[in-house]
């Protein structure tokens, strides 16, 4: 079990408000990632969750529980940080036993619990080592194994995988997805990294400015994003947005229109502007094309597509896939 | 220091250095080593010449150098003991988020900045001394008879002043070291249901290990050899009770104007220093290079 629920959470610091009024519901056995930019309260959100801050208004419930008031150990929740913070001075079994030792649990159980958590992160061979003669994909393991011994209600993770390198970081992400599946526990996850966070969710929640912009699952942030904010934190390359009224559509603020629904072409289009950089990453070509009117935009073709700065081209929205947004930012639902 | 390259390297930057202080040391060390051998007395210049061991014997068969041996002993440790244990618990407090830390802060610090012979006098005249001490008007407000510090615990309140003197250093050293813990660790711990008590000698008092044996190693190497505050406050006595190995040397020189002597009595002092240091590098020690 490991329902959480957030009322009306807040948090200031000294004058400034870092948490505002947040509302959520992170289901039992749910993967939620945290994502928004940087500064934005997902770490802060996470340590109130933690019980590592004090919360300034608001509740925490876990399984209906209001934890608020609560010390960090006692709500049952087991936490992975960034620097991993392990403890330097113990071997690896004594890191992941530490919590199952501080509960008074007898000596056998703590032997076979680590030994287990060990089997199941490959971290058998090193279980007597220290910390510092770990790799860092190592370490993580450790930490993370500290987290799963304890068999918590839920897993917090505070980007638990900036500090690795790119391919590490894509086999430890599919780790943790598939460890967490198999335990069934909660987990809160939190990043900056959206490709992280539309592979791993089931639920993403984008913060921005310490408020909550959109919950949902990550196709319906990629598909009906609530708001500018939403529409051009998710997806990469960003959303296009372009003047209502320079794209013919004058009942909407502003259109958005990501890079993969427009296709390009040498020679007949919708739109038409001048390639100002061509990117070629071989399997997809990225066009940076000046559109006058429109602005800048950018079109993500697939294959090698032969062109080059200072060429004229051509554009045509995929319909149906275009945004659209009232004067104050928010979508207008009843779309195309 | 990994590669041959660094190594060779860190050899050859040593050197100077090493060169200079083993000079340094050797000169006095065999000039010392020479007149322990042999019969040098300032007041009887006639009698001179070789003198085998009996400077040796002499010094050692001696029962104040007993009574100097267990007192430097007693005196070392104690200090120690005082200052770590009140290192770290000061530590601590300087650690918690309180008005007015940055005076807090120096004030702690500024015994160190006061000589020893300075802070031994006024010790011994502001606030130890049985007729108008500080402590002596305390008790006498509270209704005891005021104590002669100096005359009745000679080498206890040789031990409170050294102590007084050396907490700063402690308190200093165990305070950075506290402060460079990583607030995540202590997190972490805490959310794996570790108490304050837990906390403390689970995660932080590992972590001041090698601060610890930093001052431990450090504070020894001054305390074997405390001189000026014994000479300004109690004179080495009552008779020999707050005397140290330092202090007797001193005694045999300049008081009984033994020059072979004192030397012999230096040459041991080396020696014990020496067996001391061994131990300590053998029990602390290896928490340096962790
Ligand atoms: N202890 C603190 N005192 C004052 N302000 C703080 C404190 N901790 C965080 N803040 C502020 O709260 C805001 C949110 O910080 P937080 O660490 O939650 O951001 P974040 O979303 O995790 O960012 P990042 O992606 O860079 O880790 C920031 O503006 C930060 O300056
Ligand atoms: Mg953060």
């Amino acid at each position: 079990m490991g329902k959480i629920v957030l009322e009306g959470v807040e948090k200031t610091f000294g004058a400034i408000k870092v948490i505002q009024n947040v509302n959520l519901t992170v289901d039992d056995g749910s993967f939620v990632v945290f994502v928004g930019p940087s500064g934005c309260g997902k770490s802060t959100l996470l340590r109130l969750i933690a019980g590592l801050e004090d919360v300034t208004a608001g509740k925490i419930l876990i399984d209906g529980v209001d934890v608020v008031n609560t010390p960090p150990a006692k709500r049952g929740l087991s936490m992975v940080f960034q620097s991993y913070a392990l403890y330097p001075h113990m071997s690896v079994r004594s890191n992941i036993g530490f919590g199952l030792k501080m509960a008074g649990r007898p000596k056998a159980e703590i032997d076979r619990k680590v030994e287990a958590a060990a089997a199941t992160l490959n971290l058998t061979p090193y279980l007597d080592r220290r910390p510092r003669a770990l790799s860092g994909g190592q370490r993580q393991r450790v930490a993370i194994g500290r987290a799963i011994v304890r068999e918590p209600k839920a897993f917090l993770f505070d980007e638990p995988l900036s500090n690795l390198d790119a391919a590490l970081r894509v086999q430890m992400r599919i780790e943790i997805a598939r460890l967490q599946d198999t335990l069934g526990t909660t987990a809160i996850y939190v990043t900056h990294d959206q490709v992280e966070a539309m592979t791993m969710a089931d639920k993403i929640v984008v913060l921005s400015a310490g408020r909550i912009e959109q919950v949902g699952s990550p196709l319906e942030l990629y598909n009906k994003p609530d708001n500018l904010f939403v529409a051009g934190f998710i997806g990469s390359p960003k959303m296009n947005f372009i003047p209502g009224a320079a794209a013919g559509d004058p009942g909407a603020a502003t259109i958005g229109i990501r890079p993969e629904h427009i296709a390009a072409s040498r020679d007949s289009g919708t739109w038409s502007g001048t390639v100002t950089v061509a990117e070629h990453v071989g399997s997809d070509t990225f066009l940076y094309i000046n559109a006058g009117p429109l602005g800048d935009l950018t079109v993500r073709s697939v294959g090698e597509m032969g062109v080059k700065p200072g060429d004229r081209i051509f554009m045509t929205p995929e319909p149906g896939r275009i945004h659209r947004f009232d004067p104050a930012g928010h979508a207008i639902v009843a779309a195309h | 220091m990994a590669t041959q390259n660094t190594r060779k390297l860190a050899r050859a930057m040593l050197t100077p250095s090493v060169v200079i202080l083993f000079v340094w040391m050797i000169v006095p060390l065999v000039l010392t080593l020479w007149y322990s051998f042999q019969s040098y007395n300032l007041l009887n210049p006639v009698n001179n010449g070789w003198a085998g061991f009996s400077n040796y014997y002499y010094f050692l068969t001696d029962p104040s150098f007993t009574e100097a041996f267990v007192n430097t002993l007693v005196l070392t440790i104690s200090v120690l003991a005082i200052t770590v244990i009140g290192g770290i618990f000061l530590a601590l407090l300087l650690d918690q988020h309180i008005v007015g830390q940055g005076i807090v802060r120096i004030l702690v610090i500024s015994p160190f900045f006061i000589m020893p012979t300075v802070a031994a006098l006024v010790w011994k005249n502001m606030l130890m001394d049985p007729n108008y001490g500080i402590f002596a008007w305390l008790a006498t407000r509270l209704g005891f008879a005021p104590i002669a510090w100096l005359q009745d615990y000679p080498l206890f309140s040789i031990i409170l002043i050294v102590a007084w003197q050396w907490l700063p250093f402690a308190t200093l050293i165990i305070f950075t070291a506290l402060q460079s813990l990583d607030e995540e660790r202590k997190e972490a711990a805490s959310m794996d249901g570790a108490g304050a008590i837990n906390l403390f000698f689970y995660i932080v008092l590992p972590h001041l290990a090698r601060a610890i044996t930093v001052v431990i190693l450090i504070e020894t190497i001054f305390l074997l050899g405390v001189f000026a505050e014994i000479l300004v406050t109690t004179g080495g006595g009552p008779g020999f009770a707050s005397t140290n190995i330092a202090y007797l040397v001193y005694h045999q020189a300049l008081l009984d104007y033994d020059v072979g002597g004192a030397s012999a009595g230096g040459v041991v002092a080396v020696i014990l220093a020496n067996i001391v240091a061994f131990f300590l590098v053998r029990i602390v020690g290896k928490n340096l290079d962790a």
